[in-house]
């Protein structure tokens, strides 16, 4: 569904700013391009059907990659290697088994055994694509059995235990009370975890690992909540942190529907090596593409750490940033979920009327995209009271400026992880708002020369300024300065560095071929409102 | 004034709270009783059950006014009262710049998997938070942030290397008790790797502290809801600038202290 425009906007200087945007992302795609990181060729691994651990809860994928990283590198892609060293051990896992004993011996195959090699790779990841494709069919066959929401914003809650077991009747409760969407949060540190845990989990700091098995879980219950309630309950987790590739996989091979993927969230806020980020960024994505998730980008983040006014356009440089990622990797529009927030301090003046200004501009610059509104933060308190106030206008500026995917606010968001009652007065609010102003978009028309519209055509305004200083800074510079939410990251700084290798010649990664092979662009944009 | 209080609804000794809570059972004239019995055992007399709302299948959420039945005498709170003078920026500028004679050196984290850096980016961000610029802001202050989920080891060494004076630690995350556990380790960890004289004062700080355990979790010094970034710079002057001159309290720069000013 496209957005009707509302805003006077330069069609010329919203070409500029995506222009810029293109020109400021072009050296990290070529970075991203030329590189290759451990958790890119474990993502390989786990699409190619490798599974499981080993006693003490490391995946076979990183025993296998780490044995092969340790006696060739990585710089070449370990399928090679992998499908080379294969040929004398039945299947994947048995390998594994004895590169973890120090049992198999890694080599580059050349000539006709590298043919071979690449013969057994290409096969053992079409295996692994296919279940990706059947998995997205299978999406496609029950939003038309089940239908989508009956609304647009649906309605996004999160789920957040630690125990899988514990998250699935909450998420299924919370579906019943009216949530479209539920993302269960990961536990608090799996973003640095440079592996993917296994299996069904109990137990989890401020969440619940993301894991293949939990995935599959809950998707599965969802699936059974998704008939009774008569709509699609999609399922969100977190394709970020150090195993970003291996987690996209994970989720279009389990049928995940949205993940949260930034692409410099990871760096700034966990402060993740710039060049690691990049380049699974890009392969993430491009899973994504294929698998038909929705991605949801971060841009909230920033408004938490810097003034939600002051550093407005940087919300704006992201999204286009972002768009510009999303699109080289072969992300269509609708499958673009740009996060924003209801972020500004309620103390300033006409607070409100700046949010809708913001919330309206990003609706007009990605017409055709599945935007993410998020709730208040930072400004929230213990005076729960007040909170449910604040919630309540945010669900307001999330009707009347058209979000499509509405992150439900808790009133008790500074004080506890939510309860069962503050979940159910939450959506409650959601509830009244929607129903009360659902048509309320219609009416609203901010006139072309008044506050919104001003304000609106600053914040752009704002955004070329820094996008043209990016491109002259260049992109990595930018982030090591501390351009986004005040963090200065080098791009020599970070973690997960190590694990960062430039391709050699010769570099061949199976799954990097299907997925650049299927990859079309999109670079033809839109201009501002002319469409 | 009477040192004895009770809560204040609209008439002085009214006594009036409100209390809001779910009990895992449905919706039923059995569950308001159960609500009503619950509020009187907590001490509510002629509790009043003014909302009772179905939530999913078995829960049931209820508002309840009543009248507690309880006192508080106020000459039996115990508090942590601020032991030391609030100081303006400039005042802690001034204060370091003339009797320290150098700038001192604060080095801050989120330990443990907390990642949330609210706390310590407040405190230390040269945007601060409630209208007071951050620790950066401070011109006689070195601030070194090291942000999210640093491993305790990792902040140990950091804070040798640029010679801390002070280990400010934010620790959002409770879950399991996650803030006391690191909180004690960190303290630990200081304490096995530098001798009583050398170690950095140690800060923490989070919603979910109490304020009076500093010395059971083997710190100097507790933050808790509402702090802001002057409060931690004057009580950082008071221990590391003020209170060391005038008593000669052996702290970590001593040494370095006699060297600047013989």
């Amino acid at each position: 569904m496209t957005a009707k425009p509302l805003l006077p906007l330069d069609p010329a200087l919203v070409n500029e700013a995506r222009a810029l945007a293109a020109r400021a992302a072009q050296p990290v795609v070529d970075l991203a391009r030329t590189h290759t990181t451990v958790s890119v060729e474990r993502a390989m691994l786990r699409i190619a059907g490798l599974t499981g651990a080993d006693p003490d809860g490391i995946p076979w994928v990183n025993r296998l990659a780490d044995a092969v990283a340790g006696q060739v590198g990585i710089e070449h892609g370990i399928a090679l290697p992998v499908f080379h060293a294969l040929k004398d051990f039945p299947d994947l896992t048995r390998l594994a088994h004895a590169a973890a004993a120090g049992a198999a011996r890694f080599t580059l195959p050349t000539d006709n055994a590298a043919d071979e090699a690449r013969e057994r790779a290409t096969a053992a990841v079409t295996t692994g694509f296919d279940r990706i494709d059947r998995s997205r069919r299978r999406r496609d066959a029950l939003v038309t059995e089940v239908g989508d929401p009956p609304q647009r914003p649906w309605i996004y809650l999160i789920v957040a235990t630690g125990d899988i077991y514990e998250d699935i009747p909450q998420a299924q409760a919370a579906a019943k009370a009216g949530a479209d969407v539920i993302a269960v949060i990961r536990s608090t540190g799996q973003s640095l975890l440079d592996y993917v845990p296994e299996g069904a989990t109990r137990e989890g700091f401020a969440g619940t690992y993301a894991t293949g098995e939990n995935f599959r879980l809950m998707r599965a219950a969802l699936d059974e909540t998704s008939r009774e309630v008569g709509r699609y309950i999609r399922l969100t987790n977190y394709a970020s942190g150090l195993c970003m590739p291996e987690i996209a996989a994970l989720a279009g091979m389990h049928r995940l529907d949205m993940m949260l993927n930034d692409c410099m969230y990871g760096i700034l806020f966990r402060d993740i090596n710039p060049i690691r980020t990049f380049v699974d960024q890009r392969f993430s994505r491009q899973v994504h593409a294929r698998a038909g998730i929705i991605i949801n980008t971060g841009e909230d983040n920033y408004l938490t750490t810097a003034d939600a006014v002051e550093a407005a356009h940087t919300v704006t440089v992201s999204q286009l940033l972002n768009e510009r990622f999303a699109h080289e990797a072969g992300l269509p529009d609708p499958l673009l979920g740009l996060g924003h927030a209801f972020e500004i301090n309620p103390e300033v003046p006409e607070s409100f009327r700046l949010e809708l200004a913001h919330a309206l501009l990003a609706r007009q610059l990605f017409p055709d995209a599945p935007l993410k509104w998020m709730p208040p933060t930072k400004h929230m308190t213990g005076d729960v009271f007040r909170g449910n106030l604040l919630d309540g206008f945010f669900n307001l500026a999330g009707v009347m400026t058209g979000q499509s995917i509405l992150l439900v606010g808790m009133m008790t968001e500074a004080v506890v992880t939510p309860w069962i009652s503050d979940r159910d007065i939450a959506l409650q609010n959601v509830r009244y708002v929607l129903s009360s102003c659902a048509g309320l978009a219609e009416d609203f028309h901010p006139p072309a020369d008044g506050f919104i519209a001003k304000r609106a055509n600053e914040v752009l305004g704002e955004a070329v300024d820094l996008l043209g200083r990016i491109v002259d800074d260049g992109l990595l510079n930018a982030i090591a300065d501390g351009t986004f939410g005040i963090m200065k990251r080098p791009a020599d700084g970070g973690r997960g560095l190590e694990g960062v290798a430039k391709r050699a010649e010769d570099y061949w990664n199976p799954a990097s071929e299907i997925l650049d092979a299927d990859q079309t662009p999109i670079f033809e944009r839109r201009g501002g409102e002319d469409r | 004034m009477s040192r004895i209080v009770r809560p204040y609804g609209d008439t002085t000794g009214d006594g009036m709270v409100q209390l809001s809570f779910t009990l895992p059972i449905p919706h039923d004239k059995r569950a308001e009783g159960a609500a009503l019995q619950l509020a009187a055992k907590m001490g509510l007399d002629g509790a009043m059950l003014v909302h009772a709302k179905p939530i999913g299948e078995g829960f049931t959420f209820f508002v309840v006014y009543g009248a507690a039945t309880h006192l508080v005498n106020l000459d039996e709170v115990k508090v942590v009262e601020r032991d030391y003078p609030h100081l303006s920026p400039k005042e802690v500028n001034d204060a370091i710049r003339e009797r320290l004679g150098r700038k001192l050196c604060v080095v801050g984290a989120c330990i443990g998997t907390d990642a949330h850096t609210v706390g310590i980016d407040a405190i230390l961000n040269i945007k601060g938070v409630a209208g007071e610029k951050g620790l950066e802001y401070y011109r006689e202050l070195r601030v070194v942030n090291l942000g999210a989920q640093v491993a305790v080891p990792d902040l140990v060494n950091r804070a040798v290397d640029e010679g801390a004076d002070a280990v400010l630690v934010s620790q959002v995350v409770t879950q399991k008790d996650a803030h006391l556990h690191n909180t004690r380790e960190m303290a630990a960890a200081f304490r096995e790797a530098l001798p009583p004289g050398k170690r950095p004062l140690l800060v923490v700080g989070g919603p979910r502290f109490d304020e009076g355990a500093a010395a059971e979790l083997g710190v100097d010094r507790i933050f808790t809801r509402g702090t802001t970034p002057s409060d931690v710079a004057s009580y950082l002057v008071h221990r590391l600038v003020t209170a060391r001159r005038d008593h000669s309290e052996p702290g970590p720069s001593d040494t370095e202290l006699q060297e600047e000013t013989a």
